[in-house]
């Protein structure tokens, strides 16, 4: 059948406008029924008291705690790793076979589904390494799972960082390393954090990786060694078990608030200091 | 050679040796999955685990089809409810919407990715399953739950690399097609998308990497009956939810053929990694 190219133009415009509605609804309807059956649960004894029988009753707040520690690792070793690379990438060789590698290699890590970074910690860090369900070896599987977008985010930054910069710098006789960490990574700086905000948000949110590799033990972390449970793993037992749909839903809100947060902030500082999409 | 110079080639070894961190994450993840999962594989052999259809770990018995099939099955569905979804979106934000409307429109679908997946559950579980058993029969823990909630999860995916595709079409491509006369949407549809085709085609690979890697929310809303279903409306059970489903209390052979179905997984992911990879490599050039 053919149709007239303004019907057509008409038809697809409309299609374009109702799907496009559709998929922001979808989204402010998550919001919406999360904030709206969670926003009322929380309250400062809510973040503040500690999960009591089986969490039916009491607060999130060792769950916040193990949140807090294990992304807090996991960023202490994806860091520098991922920094490391970007300024290796960027400052230190021409693009070649190795830099393909390596590219490839983060390509590859950055698809890789959380279940089986949840599987590799388990034999790993749980296993092998005697660490046991906990903080540590959780954190050590976050590590390498938001190694890649530490790495993507990383060279973007650096590489925005005018080349000018780094010809005046060298003009003043510094050393490469002196010019990276007294030029370059300081303006790069912004897009860095850029990207370990990023990567707090995953971690924060990840639920399979963690949950074979810190344990669900409902207790507050006492040292590295101890199993516990994160905020999205206690969400996660609560809504499959049933256990409590009012502290499901005030879990779930802390959860997209602290998302919500993170995002708008990463996107506040890439519109500021990168403007290229990564 | 100076004591800076010095400095300067130890520090030149030390990033080359962090560089390498990404390869030999991915190299080590790759070693430690096959080296516990592939060994059942063989004693059983190949065929029984890809092929058979019955899976009861305490039997001996290890067929993964079904959730082959599962995994398969929910990520097509996926695709279906995603794809279109996610390209009107990308064509609208990049030739239609105005540029205000645009940079509101992209970040709040943005966000979409950034929601964890036990929420996605958690919504699916508590608005579309029971939505799913009062319209159209059945328990309502389905694949076709199962293939909506991955459809919006690899929205953001879908749509941000078709976004990226479709800006990287020179703007000259499009004049050209408009003073020939065409229209807007003749333009995108001869023009535009056949030159973005490969870009877009490697965002549907990666969401599709996405559905079949996902697991948290599948477990929640997919049912997890081990066998493969007879319609869109019945249970189902991926490759992903099987191992962590089972993983907490599996021990010995049956931990093994978990890591097995760990194996299968990282096959397909791999697979579509590398398709992905080549196909955008290919725009670029």
């Amino acid at each position: 059948m053919l149709l007239r190219p303004k019907t057509e133009e008409k038809i697809a415009q409309a299609f374009m406008y109702f799907f496009t509605s559709v998929a922001v609804l979808v989204l402010l309807f998550i919001l919406a029924v999360i904030l709206k059956n969670g926003v009322p649960q929380l309250s400062l004894e809510f973040l503040t008291r500690n999960p009591a029988d089986m969490g039916r009753e009491g607060g999130i707040f060792s769950t916040v705690v193990a949140t807090i520690f294990l992304t807090f690792i996991a960023l202490l070793v994806a860091t520098p790793l991922g920094v490391g690379t970007a300024i290796y990438l960027t400052e230190y060789t021409i693009e070649g076979r190795l830099t393909r590698i390596i590219r490839f290699g983060a390509d590859c890590l950055a698809g890789i589904p959380s279940i089986i970074f949840g599987l590799f910690g388990f034999i790993l860090f749980v296993n092998k390494l005697k660490f046991g369900w906990s903080i540590l070896s959780g954190g050590l599987t976050l590590a390498f799972m938001v190694l890649p977008t530490i790495i993507r985010t990383s060279e973007e930054a650096i590489k925005s960082v005018p080349p000018a910069y780094r010809l005046v710098s060298f003009s003043l006789g510094s050393t490469r390393w002196q010019t990276i960490t007294r030029v370059v990574l300081p303006s790069a700086l912004p897009g860095i954090v850029t990207g370990i905000i990023l990567s707090i948000g995953r971690s924060i949110g990840e639920t399979a990786a963690v949950i074979f590799t810190a344990g669900s033990a409902l207790r507050m972390p006492s040292s590295l060694f101890s199993s516990s449970r994160t905020m999205s793993v206690h969400f996660y037992i609560l809504a499959k078990e049933g256990v409590s749909m009012p502290k499901a839903y005030g879990t779930a809100a802390v959860l997209v608030i602290a998302i919500l947060i993170i995002n708008i902030l990463t996107y506040y500082l890439m519109e500021k200091y990168i403007r290229r999409k990564l | 050679m100076t004591k800076l110079e010095r400095n300067d080639r130890l520090i030149r070894i030390s990033l080359l040796m962090v560089a390498f961190s990404a390869v030999s994450v991915l190299a080590i993840i790759t070693i430690f999955i096959f080296e516990q999962g592939t060994p059942i594989m063989f004693k059983y052999g190949v065929r029984s685990f890809l092929l058979g259809g019955d899976w009861y770990p305490s039997e001996k018995s290890f067929g993964l089809l079904p959730m082959i099939a599962g995994s398969l099955m929910v990520t097509f569905g996926a695709l279906i409810a995603g794809v279109p979804l996610g390209l009107a979106s990308a064509i609208f934000l990049t030739e239609f919407s105005h540029r205000r409307l645009t940079r509101i429109l992209k970040p709040v679908i943005e966000l979409l990715a950034g929601i964890p997946s036990v929420v996605y559950g958690f919504l699916g579980l508590m608005f579309l399953v029971p939505f799913i058993r009062e319209n159209f029969g059945g328990p309502g823990l389905s694949v076709l739950a199962a293939s909506i909630i991955l459809g919006i999860m690899i929205l953001p995916t879908v749509i941000s690399i078709a976004i990226d595709s479709i800006r990287a079409v020179p703007d000259s491509y499009r004049e050209g097609s408009i003073a020939l006369g065409a229209t807007k949407w003749q333009t995108v549809r001869m023009v535009v998308l056949p030159a973005a085709r490969s870009g877009i085609i490697a965002g549907i690979i990666l969401g599709m990497g996405r559905a079949i890697g996902e697991t948290m929310a599948v477990i929640m809303i997919a049912g997890n009956a081990a066998d493969i279903p007879g319609s869109i409306l019945q249970p189902v059970r991926t490759l992903t939810s099987n191992i962590a489903l089972e993983m907490a209390y599996a021990s010995g052979e049956h931990r093994e053929a978990l890591f097995a179905t760990g194996v299968i997984l990282f096959i397909i992911i791999m697979i579509l990694n590398t398709i992905a990879n080549l196909t955008s490599a290919r725009q670029k050039r």
